[in-house]
């Protein structure tokens, strides 16, 4: 009965965002495009998605096997934040998550936006409705997920193992509250195009919608990277597989939107830029969801291999992202020019990340999806993998924080003031690094050594900016970009470190033999089996010690019976210099065990840096939102 | 030097333009030489892969083929896509799913001897999934 209540309920907001859409293009009269009659609207059409989204978790907690998405996808054995979780670990629960952040975001734009004139709005949220009802289209017709089975099986199939994680609880969540964020921006930007109106009221009405999707993206990827990382046992933390670009490109999109939506906010520039990089985020974010829903490239991740599904997709995203350029292209001219400004300056260099940040965008767009192109062209079958990403987008990137040191620092407008002076301490320091990197260990990589450099030269530059302020007076927002940027140093210090300094070691070793890895010394004690809720494995018993200390690792093999599946369970040691990385593989029949090592000395800083940035971006939302409330009582306040 | 806002614009579509056909010439560069293409042993047999390139290869781990060095972790095998096969040699922890008679993608260059010295085997992370690549080369059996 939950099933076809949640299955109604999803009908209805279908029907309510095609009314919505009706609404705001004007079939219901004046009256209908009052914001109060499409409010309304919104609001009813979340609270419906909303219910069908509870509708699915309380199917998946009951392990109701009639429904064949829970038949397929879990098991009445299994932990019940798995079931939890396992709602939205598959491909129709994941969209019907995806349809309900889009409904909810539309709701709390209709409620609360107060920055711009009913016109505009009614045309933002006409476009909400038009991304909707796509969207749901998909979902009812193409991925129904309450689908009925009959008979009903016993039990389910169970969840992949790989993917009974407590990282998979938030981790898909988090990265879709910040796609689907992103659809504010793009609906946006299509209202403010439709009306002619690009207005730095726009931008300011957009600014918390990217800031927040932004974070949320942030904080996704540092958790899927170490996610990848410890699950995947392969020691890497990043794969340049298509999935992991998938949600690389949102945010690169997304962050050189949260760089150009200030000027906009702050000075009325860059007006056609911004309205491009808010249809071009959301864009990103739905080729992102084509390429892992489709199962159209070869990837760990894609789970769903369904091709009418990929064609939904496709041709969704078609008249979307068409549509929307072609409007861009039709009411671009209506646009008002920006502000003027000269090459040395805020802007400029707003514009020098933003150029950059879309170069590198590019090549890992056309590095994505030239496997697919190579194929449907040439009929040539190929992979693109980290020797083209790391080769064209690395340099791109270090370029961006060099720049990153004197940015910042630079006026408004025209800036006449000599730059070296601003720059002098992140590069010193740079060339500092760089000379005693040389004298330490002259064998190290290119780009890892400038990585290490650049880094070093961005921490004292990244904090320049508030030097000389009043640091009780300095806004939130600059606090935010101060730590955002000190964040994006850490993580590439973290990445530099890793690719310079790892040691790895392969070994087939006994009982009581011992491997020797960077300064550790690790020895194989025991291997023993043993067993959890859902699960039985072999576990080694390590003791690893070093000059500062010791400690025991337990890495795992592990046997899940539904479905049938092996998996490597990694042991991670982290101390404050790095980690220490075991992985137990197969015995050789003769009394020897495989065993790798990797000794990866500051590799944490790489998430550590990813969590900087998320936090600079939530000191940076609070404050603009905190500075908006008092302005508008004051307002009020002046009014009266 | 200030310039006029409706200059301004137009510099800003010239650098905009710059940068996209800066990416895609960048792109196109990298993407000449470190793209690994998708072989089959027919393909190796017709010489068709060059040596000393980045490749994956992909077909089936030929029963009975499966051996192990004394080092304890070297492996040797051949792969088959029923017209031709390759010898294939990987140092490391196989995933799960390698097993003989199964479906396997080894990342790696092919030596001049034609041997594939992988430095990857790809894993298969379930039943269901199945590279599409393969699912073209190799008839389901």
């Amino acid at each position: 009965m939950i099933a076809e209540t949640g299955l109604a309920a999803l009908w209805l907001a279908t029907a309510l965002a095609a009314l919505q859409l009706g609404l705001a293009c004007g079939l219901g009269g004046e009256e209908g495009r009052r914001v109060g009659t499409i409010r309304a609207v919104a609001l009813s059409q979340a609270l419906l998605t909303l219910f069908a989204f509870g509708a699915l978790v309380m199917v998946f907690l009951d392990s109701d096997m009639s429904v064949k998405l829970v038949a397929a996808n879990s098991h009445s054995e299994k932990p019940w934040i798995y079931k939890f979780a396992g709602a939205w670990g598959n491909h129709e629960g994941s969209m019907l998550l995806w349809v309900t952040v889009l409904a909810v975001a539309g709701a709390v734009v209709a409620l609360f936006e107060r920055r711009l004139d009913e016109r505009t709005l009614g045309a933002t949220l006409g476009a909400q409705a038009a991304l909707g009802l796509g969207f749901f289209a998909f979902l009812l017709f193409a991925s129904n997920p309450f689908e009925r089975l009959d008979p009903a099986p016993l039990d389910g199939r169970g969840l992949n193992p790989l993917l009974q994680d407590p990282g998979l609880a938030f981790h898909p969540p988090t990265l879709y509250l910040g796609y689907v964020g992103l659809s504010v921006a793009f609906s946006l930007a299509v209202g403010g195009l439709i009306r002619g109106d690009v207005s730095p009221a726009i931008a300011r009405a957009m600014r918390p919608w990217v800031l927040a999707a932004w974070i949320f993206l942030t904080l996704g990827i540092t958790a899927g990277s170490y996610w990848a990382y410890y699950e995947l046992g392969w020691g890497g933390w990043w794969f340049w597989d298509p999935v992991e670009n998938a949600s690389l490109m949102p945010w690169l999109a997304a962050t050189a939107l949260l760089h150009s939506v200030n000027v906009l906010a702050a000075r009325g520039g860059l007006r056609a830029w911004t309205m491009m990089l808010a249809l071009v985020a959301f864009s990103m974010s739905m080729v992102g969801t084509f390429l892992v829903r489709s199962g159209i490239l070869t990837s760990v991740h894609a789970f769903a291999v369904d091709p009418t599904r990929g064609t939904f997709i496709l041709a969704l995203l078609a008249l979307y992202i068409g549509g929307a350029l072609t409007l861009f292209a039709f009411r671009i001219a209506h646009v008002k020019e920006g502000a003027p400004f000269e090459i040395v300056s805020r802007e400029g260099a707003l514009v020098a990340n933003n150029l950059l940040l879309s170069v590198i965008l590019g090549t890992v767009f056309v590095g994505t999806l030239y496997p697919l192109i190579a194929e449907a062209l040439f009929g040539e079958k190929l992979s693109v993998g980290p020797p083209y990403f790391d080769s064209v987008a690395g340099p791109l990137a270090l370029i961006l924080a060099a720049l990153m040191m004197i940015g910042p620092q630079l006026r408004w407008r025209r800036d006449k003031t000599a730059i070296l002076p601003r720059w002098a301490p992140g590069i010193l320091v740079a060339i500092a690094v760089l000379v005693g990197s040389f004298i330490l260990n002259p064998h190290i990589g290119l780009l890892p050594r400038l990585g290490l450099a650049i880094g070093a030269g961005l921490i004292p530059a990244s904090l320049q900016p508030l030097l000389g302020r009043s640091l009780r007076r300095t806004p939130l927002a600059v606090w935010g970009m101060a730590l955002a940027h000190l964040g994006v140093a850490v993580a590439i210090l973290g990445m530099a470190s890793d690719s310079a300094f790892t040691r790895e070691k392969l070994a087939a070793v006994r009982r009581g033999e011992i491997v020797e890895v960077g300064p550790w010394f690790v020895r194989l004690q025991e291997v023993m089996p043993v067993a959890g809720p859902n699960w039985t494995a072999i576990e080694a018993e390590l003791r690893a010690s070093t000059g500062s200390g010791l400690t025991v690792l337990k890495p795992q093999s592990r046997f899940f019976p539904s479905p049938p599946t092996t998996t490597n369970e990694a042991a991670i040691d982290t101390r404050w210099n790095g980690q220490l990385y075991a992985v137990l593989g197969e015995p050789d029949g003769q009394g020897r065990w495989q065993v790798r090592l990797w000794w990866k000395p500051f590799v944490t800083l790489i998430w550590l840096g990813g969590i900087l940035i998320g936090l600079g971006g939530v000191l940076a939302l609070v404050g603009r939102l905190l500075r908006e409330r008092r302005q508008r009582i004051r307002g009020e306040e002046a009014f009266a | 030097m200030m310039v006029k806002p409706k200059h301004q614009r137009l510099v800003l579509v010239v650098l905009a333009v710059a940068a996209l056909v800066g990416a895609v010439l960048l792109a196109m560069w990298g993407l000449q030489d470190r793209a690994a293409y998708f072989v089959t042993p027919s393909d190796i047999a017709a010489g068709k892969a060059q040596p000393d390139k980045a490749m994956r290869l992909g077909g089936m781990v030929v029963k009975g083929s499966l051996k192990r060095d004394p080092d304890g972790l070297t492996v040797r095998f051949t792969v088959s896509d029923t017209r031709a096969q390759t010898p294939v040699v990987f140092r490391g922890i196989t995933p799960d799913l390698f097993k003989e008679g199964n479906g396997v993608v080894a990342e790696g260059r092919l030596d001049p001897t034609g041997l594939f010295v992988a430095d990857n085997i790809l894993a298969k992370h379930d039943e269901r999934y199945m590279p599409p690549q393969m699912a073209n080369e190799v008839p389901s059996q």
